[in-house]
């Protein structure tokens, strides 16, 4: 074998071109797969969970519309507060702005923080159902044996399909004492 | 292609090997870093293998008897991820590190300083995590999957170790991964076209090609925990706006082109050794090329079919269940054309062939059974259940790691320049294919009956088939000392091996004497 090669090619091309796919990737996982999980969430509503604050609009009120509307409550893991909503639900139409609360004592002998966690079934139903006001924006302090109601405003839109009869609205109330302070992060 | 006659009396140009430690610890060479990964990987599988033993010691009988719950959940956390990434992973390296200069007539890696370092790093990363058994709160045992917030809120404090070892594999991955491209698309020998490039090189191109895509996205995953856990954010915390169901779907990006990483190589052995002991080409070459392309392709677009039951929406379920589904076309293309390549060869059954056609069988049971747990409604009822395990790892054990021991006893006379001894090989295949099949089998009966899995005790209905599974793996362990004891015997006292022992084998690896020199294809080959 007497042929030579050509001169060797440089790597210097291809290990450039590898690294910019890896560095290419990792940004992809934080600016771009997180954003849009987050983007198909809120396009579908299918976590039922929104934190954005709704404008009250001035729909027409189809009052020949009943929907019922039914709260409950959850405790995640170790948290120790008596958490209930005060209505177990309401009928309401379409159009009209509502006001319910809920309950919560803390019966511990520390000062806590909390973080509620709105969850909504039908998730279809999640986009027409506007809260203007609810005390899962912001955390709820409270002081040992303090108690309160805090308070949820909202409005159902009146494009909200006819197959729905019966809305849930589940509060998981978190314990974020340790991590109060921390702003939730931005969407 | 031509077989060349290479001339070895240039050792005025080359110095042999280093003498001693130094010899592994700086080589550049990429067969003794290809040995090195080899050995790595073999201790791994041991140890892995030690974690499984555990295992099914505690599920041999209903009830608790050996060990404490929490002991056996950091078993299976770390049986699966010593397993995936210290036994599998870096076995396929060390066969790439080894065979792909030889197929193509390189005379060694394109970047070997780095490709000491992308395996110098995996023992550090390895006994990091291993460490984590003798921490203070155990191991990590959130499964190899390491959802949140089981591996963020309630993880042992062991979890930012394991954090850290992931970046280091993570790390040697992507680092081996740009090695092999850059040695495959720059260091052909003249006339290696690339429809003339062996199987194997081609299967582990893509490889490198998923590797560089996924490997960045676990190490994001497993960085996004590292700051939930230590710095406040909340990716996964709903308390703090975050999702667990992220996790999964972020994971999975990762995970499930990662289990065709652990496949494609596979493909590429068996698509050499089959047509070597059909004594016929391999049928349909061009085919398995696009094949293995096509399976590397849908592999990015299936991972929610391994998170059917988190709620997500209906029109999900129904595309991630059909694009899985598809995945059946590609792969029944390649099962196909293995099939064709022995259909009227003229077959001999040396072990690495019985390993083979283990390999196709096997695998293939194992992609049927994906296919069950691919239809979505069906799921529903397989989802975390035994099942699931019997699936995985009939294309992880006869799949992977049948195909690796194929490729240990097809090249070994390469490697070491002596034969294995071929009763031995043999009774070591037998042990291995009853063992794997009394172990794995049953688990697809106790799983459609309801047995969840990663539980350290079980209802006394499935007591009987739990008990079958165990003694088979206790055999099928047991037989990998055999593997063992064969590749030292060969090493130490098999007999000479000629250039090319496999009359029917073909490729460049062969061109060169047996053991192959320490350079080999300093001028290159011809092949037309």
């Amino acid at each position: 074998m007497t042929e030579q090669t050509d001169a060797p090619k440089s790597h210097l091309k291809v290990v450039l071109t590898s690294l910019a796919v890896v560095v290419a990737m990792v940004l992809f996982v934080f600016y771009v797969l997180r954003p849009m999980y987050y983007l198909i969430c809120e396009w579908t509503g299918i976590t039922g969970s929104t934190f954005e604050t709704a404008e009250a609009q001035p729909f027409e009120v189809q009052t020949d519309r009943p929907i019922r509307v039914q709260f409950l409550a959850t405790n995640n893991a170790t948290m120790s507060w008596q958490f209930r909503p005060v209505q177990t639900e309401v009928i309401a139409h379409p159009g009209e702005l509502i006001q319910v609360s809920y309950y919560a004592k803390n019966a511990s002998r520390r000062d806590m923080v909390a973080q509620a966690v709105p969850s909504l079934t039908p998730f279809e139903a999640t986009n027409y159902f506007l809260k203007t006001e609810c005390f899962c924006f912001n955390q709820q302090p409270l002081a040992s044996g303090e108690d309160t109601e805090m308070g949820l405003v909202f409005q159902i839109d009146p494009d909200l399909p006819d197959w729905v009869k019966t809305i849930t609205l589940t509060y998981s109330l978190f314990d974020v004492t340790t991590a109060s302070g921390t702003a939730r992060l931005d969407k | 292609m031509t077989t060349t006659t290479h001339d070895h009396h240039d050792d005025h140009a080359h110095h042999g090997p280093a003498k001693g430690l130094a010899r592994w610890l700086f080589s550049t060479n990429h067969k003794d870093i290809g040995t090195l990964y080899l050995w790595f990987s073999f201790a791994m599988f041991f140890l892995g293998g030690v974690f499984a033993m555990v295992i099914r010691a505690e599920l041999f009988q209903p009830g608790l008897q050996l060990v404490e719950p929490a002991f056996f959940n950091q078993m299976t956390t770390m049986h699966g991820l010593v397993m995936v990434f210290g036994a599998v992973m870096p076995a396929f390296v060390g066969l790439a590190n080894w065979m792909i200069p030889l197929m193509i007539g390189a005379p060694d890696m394109a970047l070997p300083r780095m490709n000491n370092l992308s395996f110098w790093i995996l023992p550090f990363a390895f006994a990091m995590l291993a460490s984590t058994l003798f921490m203070e709160g155990g191991a990590p045992n959130f499964g190899w999957t390491f959802y949140a917030p089981l591996s963020t809120t309630y993880a042992p404090p062991s979890v930012t170790f394991f954090i850290f070892a992931v970046h280091i594999m993570g790390a040697s991955s992507i680092m081996g991964a740009i090695n092999v491209i850059a040695t495959i698309i720059n260091m052909r020998a003249p006339g290696m076209t690339w429809m003339k490039l062996p199987l194997f090189v081609w299967t582990w191109l893509i490889t490198a090609f998923l590797l560089i895509a996924v490997m960045p996205v676990l190490a994001g995953v497993v960085t996004m925990m590292l700051m939930d856990i230590h710095f406040g954010t909340a990716f996964f915390d709903a308390a703090g706006g975050g999702s667990p169901v992220l996790f999964q779907h972020v994971f999975w990006f990762f995970g499930h082109p990662e289990v065709y990483i652990m496949i494609l190589p596979a493909f590429g052995v068996v698509s050499a050794i089959i047509p070597a002991f059909s004594r016929k080409k391999l049928f349909g070459y061009s085919s398995m090329v696009y094949a293995t392309a096509s399976i590397a392709f849908l592999s990015f677009i299936v991972w929610a079919h391994h998170m059917f039951t988190v709620g997500i929406p209906f029109a999900g379920e129904l595309f991630f269940m059909i694009a899985t589904m598809l995945i059946a076309v590609p792969t029944g293309v390649k099962v196909f054309n293995w099939v064709t390549t022995m259909f009227r060869g003229s077959l001999t059954f040396e072990t690495p062939m019985l390993f083979s056609i283990a390999f196709v069988v096997l695998f293939t049971i194992g992609g049927f059974s994906g296919l069950m747990l691919a239809v979505a409604p069906a799921d529903f009822q397989y989802h975390d259940t035994y099942f699931v395990v019997a699936h995985f790892h009939y294309v992880l054990v006869p799949g992977a790691v049948f195909s690796i021991m194929a490729a240990a006893y097809y090249w070994l006379p390469k490697w070491s320049g002596r034969m294995y001894n071929e009763t031995l090989g043999k009774t070591h295949f037998w042990l291995s294919f009853v063992g794997v099949n009394v172990t794995f089998f049953p688990q697809h009966f106790i799983g459609l009956a309801g047995m969840p899995r990663r539980i350290p005790d079980y209802a006394v209905q499935f007591a009987d088939f739990n008990m079958v599974s165990s003694i088979g793996a206790f055999l099928f362990g047991a037989s990998q000392l055999l593997f063992l004891f064969i590749v030292i015997h060969t090493i130490v006292a098999g007999k000479k091996a000629k250039a090319k022992p496999w009359d029917g084998a073909e490729g460049l690896e062969w061109t060169v004497p047996s053991p192959a020199p320490f350079h080999t294809f300093d001028t290159p080959p011809k092949v037309d």
